[in-house]
């Protein structure tokens, strides 16, 4: 039988049914056509699944879909405010800090709760916090850039 | 050629395609659902080799919310060729590859498909087919398949190319001389004389994206395939050959593309998707697992090449000798062809002798993987120069400067050299600060030289002005790494308009004019210099339609970046004052009145490309006890010829050159005595991660390729060609120890270390050179 | 292959006892912590639950408390939330070092520490920590509660001393002794990512002078369990752990090792590698425990 979930997708209120073993990164692409959270390995090892739950980030291919009930999410669809880019995804393309893009969601969800936990990383804790990310088109270099560059263009706002 | 000055070329805007990809909104393979979808998946061999005695289906059609079984019989047997761009293969082949008909030649092929409802019964009807197999030993490495009484792979193998033994009744593909000279009196006039063998590992191009597609058939037996591909026209030739379609049938509409490096231009889902469809007349869906892209999807070949180079004391090169074996994977058609041409591409060697071999193992059919071929190649080669510059108190350097290839040289894989940058590249890195920085203790650092064709063929680009001026540019090449933003900013070059109001769009087969593979780094080239051209002819169509607005002949307007401008004593033919100059938008407000829509296109086939160069240094610094290495200091140098977004041509070189010290550190298949890949997950396929990497300094060296209008050469693939050697020769200044085999994980360099220690107690490990 | 899918339950229990209930009721049912080892069994066909029993909504399972005594870790407390806890980072930097190192931040997010020793990897990375910390699990089951130390949890490979019906509740690490401290290193080829090809934990005690007076030392991925290695800490014990004292040590970690050649390393490298973590962890655990008073 279906389990009933109630759930928050970026700061709405969300519903869906869904199987007991179902993952949540399948509830999202397929039961809620939120197809910009990507599956690249379903064993946690890519991190384009990433999503926050409740605030922390998660792979969202190693949560079960009931897990998400009562609890609140952030996907790469909830990152802009209006119509107004969050200075990750603006910084991002500035920098051309990506090429494919497939990882992109992952990255800009991961580097989000990285920003928000250490608002001015070194570049060291930016590689190892984003370690979890696979890029194959990169090389990381301008990904690693755009985000310390956030993190400056953040600190700056911030201090004006 | 005269140096053209650029507005927009050379700059770096924001790419047209990013906001949707900052976002989630651009729609990859596995990001279309259409109503009323079955799933697909597929039943794998779980031997590498076997015969199939049979299978039985019959449980898992009857099984809940199954639509559609199908087996290798229920495709036509075909004997179709089809050009895949970079790599080549026979559609008889690619069928068997993706679906296995009386015998299984690697662990993970397909043998039956299934299309339910769902996922899960898809899955679970799977569990209800019985496969009989008569297991067969497998043939793992190059060595083991050539060996005498080896079990064979295909019965009907018969080799290609200069064979030297029997053709048939053996596992050797094809065999392939390249030869210049006397190389026998060549070496008798060598000083010195370096012989090594190398290893390789198999590796995987490692795309984050599986492949996946959603495909429809109809009654009438039309088919629609939406798909991540490198080459939507192979797909459509390719699925529409293996399904049993007529090509004019089949439209081919391509996703955004999450990498693909090669490998994604070969098919494997699609006609399995479109067959099942047809019977089940429902569109189904496929999306493979990591798991199964490991297992069955395009690695690169596990390679033997072994080098003999003779110097003269000065350094000149006078003879070379090398063998190649690739492994093939499970059908013929290994890249060795390429590797042997790129091997010495470098260099001016007046005599050498080159044998390739292309062997076929019981291991996944190899694909593309960018500059198919050359990275083993040039690794080995190399290395020995590296050894050469070393036995010969050189820089390594100056060695290669004093044998370069230059313009007018006959390059050793056949034509004469146009303008190259090799020298402009070995001079800005013997000048770069990195080259003469000081090596840390434990450190080592090595230089390695890359070589790739780049790539022409056939492309095509359709330009449409709109009435504001805006223009829409498509052509039929996937987007991998920035070539939509590439190709409006040359509409925006050509037509004075803003680049951010050029919309460039990856059309689908229906559409575009015929356009080969996104790969060869021939887009940004080839295609490129049709979306030049489309735009030229949009510009001579607006000055004649200026003419027309002023009552002159076309000859006596001319055009002034992004304007037309009236010859003297002009009028306006409406208005009759004085002719003003008119810009693109305020023609294009009148094109209804002055002839109709303005279209601009342009198709061409590209027979030759600007070959390209790169150089890599790499700064290794390894741990004596653990045989841990990583890379401190990497800087990358190429000739792009001319760099239209330098950032994408930036980002091409650092991913090259991270997929390069990947396949030289940590990358490789593991497989165990049957033939069972042990790895198949990025957990233990190690590709590089952001912490195992520095910043990877780029130098972007442009000698225009006069081939092309604006000198674009191509970019894409030489710079995963110098890592493997920058690597193990950077590993040999560390460690004073020149390995042969890749990847050189810990255990591999530890083993190696441990010996050295013994014999050379109380000394130094540090090497340092280029100080 | 994966037959009823679609059966497959989903149960989050809200106390302890629900949770008991449920396992000793359903023996084919898993208990889903963080799911980032039984989501990729369960995904490779390796593992058919019956049911997952989510305990992350259990206050007991998730909490993290500190006391005089010691720490009390919720098994089902994920790896970022312990790494937070500033009093873990001071007193237990070794344990800190080796929760940090379970995976990558995404999987720090759902796994746990209770779950690293439940699965029963010889590679765990948290498990050597605990052991030189003299953690304990609390198990909790039918016939109530007992304690185990962790270095007796693991029996083999995927293997526990829970019995059916049994659930690990809560790691209890005892606060470490004055001048004491720890430290976790292992081996892996990328700097990230992988798991332990050898492991290495040392908790030492030194006295004023800087003579150790206390020790010990486990060593990971290098037999079929998480090894204590006594003889390793005898090396140590009683010297300043000078250089001749650290290769006794190390030497003692080699001796004991009894590793297999795998696609991750052989047996000879593990071996080696795991004397050359014994000695460095040995060495940052001592430093530590200078600068402790």
């Amino acid at each position: 039988m279906k389990l009933h979930i109630n759930t928050t997708i970026n700061g709405e209120p969300a519903e869906f049914l869904c199987d007991g073993h179902e993952t949540l990164v399948s509830a999202l692409r397929n039961t809620l056509g939120l197809t910009g959270t990507k599956e690249g390995c379903s064993t946690g090892d890519c991190g384009a699944c990433s999503v926050l739950l409740d605030g922390r980030l998660v792979p969202s291919c190693l949560v079960l879909a009931p897990e998400a009930h009562g609890r609140s999410i952030t996907t790469i669809e909830g990152i802009a405010s209006g119509d107004t880019l969050h200075p990750l995804q603006r910084v991002f393309l500035e920098d051309a800090a990506l090429q494919c893009g497939v990882c992109t969601p992952g990255f800009i969800i991961a580097a989000k709760a990285l920003l928000d936990a250490n608002p001015n990383p070194t570049e060291a804790q930016a590689r190892f916090w984003l370690a979890g990310n696979l890029c194959r088109c990169t090389g990381y270099d301008k990904i690693i850039r755009a985000v310390l560059d956030t993190a400056a263009t953040m600190n700056e706002a911030a201090a004006v | 050629m005269s140096e053209r000055t650029f507005e927009v070329v050379g700059t770096r805007p924001v790419r047209h395609d990013g906001v949707d990809k900052v976002t989630g909104r651009a729609a990859y393979g596995a990001d279309a659902n259409w109503p009323g979808m079955l799933h697909g998946a597929l039943l794998r061999s779980p031997h590498a080799h076997a015969r199939i005695v049979s299978i039985d289906t019959r449980a898992a059609a009857a099984a809940p919310g199954v639509k559609a079984v199908l087996i290798g019989a229920d495709l036509p047997d075909t004997h179709a060729t089809i050009s895949l761009g970079e790599a080549a293969m026979d559609v008889r082949d690619m069928s068997h590859n993706l679906m296995a008909r009386d015998k299984v030649v690697y662990h993970g092929q397909p043998v039956a498909a299934v299309a339910a409802t769902t996922l899960d019964a898809a899955r679970e009807a799977l569990g209800r087919i019985v496969v009989q197999y008569e297991v067969l030993t497998p043939v793992l490495t190059v060595d083991e398949a050539l060996a005498p009484g080896a079990p064979l792979l295909h019965d009907d193998l018969v080799t290609k190319g200069a064979a030297v033994g029997p053709k048939t009744g053996t596992n050797l593909a094809g065999r392939y001389e390249f030869k210049r000279g006397d190389v026998a009196a060549g070496f008798q006039e060598a000083d010195t004389i370096v012989e090594r063998e190398f290893r390789t590992a198999t590796v995987h191009q490692g795309y984050i994206e599986p492949h996946a597609c959603i495909a429809r058939c109809g009654e009438d037996g039309r088919a629609v395939v939406w798909c991540s591909t490198q080459g939507p026209f192979v797909v459509r030739d390719a699925t529409a050959a293996i399904a049993g379609l007529d090509a004019a049938h089949v439209k081919v509409i391509p996703s955004e593309i999450g990498g693909g490096f090669g490998g994604k231009i070969v098919v494997y889902l699609e006609p399995i998707a479109v067959a099942l469809s047809r019977k089940a007349q429902r569109p189904v869906k496929m999306v493979m697992s990591r798991d199964e892209v490991f297992r069955a999807t395009g690695p690169t070949s596990g390679t033997k090449v072994h080098v003999r180079i003779g110097a003269r004391r000065d350094g000149t090169i006078v003879a070379a000798r090398v063998s190649l074996w690739y492994e093939a994977g499970a059908f013929r058609g290994s890249p060795v062809g390429a590797g042997a041409m790129c091997a010495l591409a470098p260099y001016t060697i007046p005599n050498f002798f080159i044998d390739a071999h292309d062997v076929v193992v019981n291991k996944p059919k190899v694909a593309a993987y960018r500059a198919p071929g050359s990275p083993m190649a040039m690794f080995a080669v190399e290395s020995v120069i590296d050894e050469i510059a070393r036995e010969l108190k050189m820089d390594p350097i100056d060695l290669r400067l004093k044998n370069a290839a230059a313009e007018g040289d006959q390059a050793a894989y056949g034509p004469k050299f146009g303008p190259i940058g090799l020298r402009a590249v070995l001079d800005a890195a013997k000048r770069h600060p990195h080259w003469s920085a000081p090596v840390g203790p434990n450190q080592g650092r090595g230089f390695a030289l890359g070589f790739w064709f780049n790539g022409g063929m056939n492309s095509a680009a359709t330009i449409t002005l709109g009435a504001d001026g805006s223009a829409a540019v498509f052509t039929g090449n996937p987007d991998i790494g920035g070539t939509r933003a590439a190709q409006a900013m040359m509409v925006a070059e050509e037509l004075g308009v803003d680049v951010d109001r050029v919309r460039p769009t990856v059309a689908d087969t229906d559409t575009a004019g015929y356009t080969d593979v996104t790969g060869g780094s021939r887009v940004c080239f080839a295609t490129g210099m049709a979306v030049i051209q489309a735009a030229q002819e949009v510009r001579e169509e607006l000055k004649r339609r200026a003419a027309k607005m002023w009552n002159v002949a076309p000859e006596q307007v001319t055009w002034e970046r992004g304007r037309v401008l009236p010859p003297a004593g002009a009028k306006d033919a409406k208005s009759g004052a004085d002719a003003q100059p008119l810009t693109v938008a305020q023609i294009a407000a009148r094109m209804t009145h002055t002839g109709g829509p303005i279209v601009g296109r342009a198709a061409l086939y590209a027979p030759m490309a600007g070959p390209g160069f790169g150089a890599h240094i790499c700064d290794l610094e390894v741990d004596p006890e653990t045989g841990r290495s990583r890379v401190v200091r990497y800087t990358a140098l190429q000739d792009v010829g001319k760099a239209v977004h330098p950032s994408y041509v930036e980002g091409q070189i650092q991913g090259g050159a991270a997929q390069g010290i990947g396949w030289a550190l940590n990358e490789e298949y593991v497989y165990n005595r049957d033939g069972v890949m042990e790895n198949a997950g990025f957990l233990d396929y190690r590709m590089p991660v952001a912490s195992d990497l520095p910043f990877i300094d780029t130098v972007i060296v442009e000698v225009p390729n006069p081939l092309h209008p604006y000198g674009v050469r191509g970019v894409g693939e030489v710079p995963i060609v110098p890592p493997l050697g920058a690597v193990a020769n950077a590993m040999r200044s560390a460690t004073g120890i020149r390995f042969t085999e890749l990847p050189l994980s810990p255990p591999r360099v530890l083993e190696q270390i441990a010996g050295v220690d013994a014999r050379r107690e109380g000394r130094p490990g540090t090497v340092a050179v280029g100080a | 292959m994966i037959p009823g899918m679609a059966a497959i339950r989903y149960e989050a229990p809200a106390t302890v006892a629900d949770a008991v209930n449920l396992i000793q009721a359903d023996p084919a049912a898993r208990i889903l912590a963080g799911g980032t080892d039984l989501l990729v069994q369960f995904r490779a066909g390796v593992r058919q639950p019956t049911a997952f029993v989510d305990v992350k909504r259990i206050p007991d399972l998730v909490d993290i408390a500190m006391d005089a005594g010691g720490l009390r870790l919720g098994a089902a407390a994920c790896a970022a939330a312990i790494g937070e806890q500033a009093h873990v980072r001071r007193l237990w930097p070794g344990l800190a070092e080796a929760v940090h190192l379970i995976g990558s931040t995404q999987i720090q997010g759902r796994g746990t520490v209770g779950g690293n020793v439940c699965n029963a990897s010889p590679a765990a990375d948290t498990t050597c920590a605990l052991i030189v910390n003299r953690a304990m699990c609390l198990i909790a089951g039918p016939s109530g509660e007992r304690r185990v130390p962790v270095e007796s949890f693991v029996t083999g490979p995927g293997r526990t001393v829970l019995a059916p019906g049994e659930l690990l509740v809560a790691l209890w690490i005892p606060r470490p002794a004055p001048r004491t401290a720890d430290a976790y290193l292992r081996l892996i080829p990328r700097s990230e990512m992988d798991i332990a090809v050898a492991g290495a934990a040392v908790s030492v005690t030194l006295d004023p002078a800087g003579t150790c007076t206390a020790a010990r030392v486990a060593i990971g991925a290098v037999a079929p369990t998480a090894l204590l290695v006594p003889a390793a800490a005898r090396a140590l014990v009683g010297t300043t752990l000078d250089e001749s004292a650290l290769r006794a040590a190390a030497d003692a970690a080699g001796a004991a090792a009894r590793p297999i050649d795998d696609k991750r390393g052989t047996a000879a490298y593990r071996r080696t590698v795991v004397g050359v973590l014994t000695r460095r962890a040995a060495k940052i655990a001592a430093a530590r425990a200078e600068n402790r008073r």
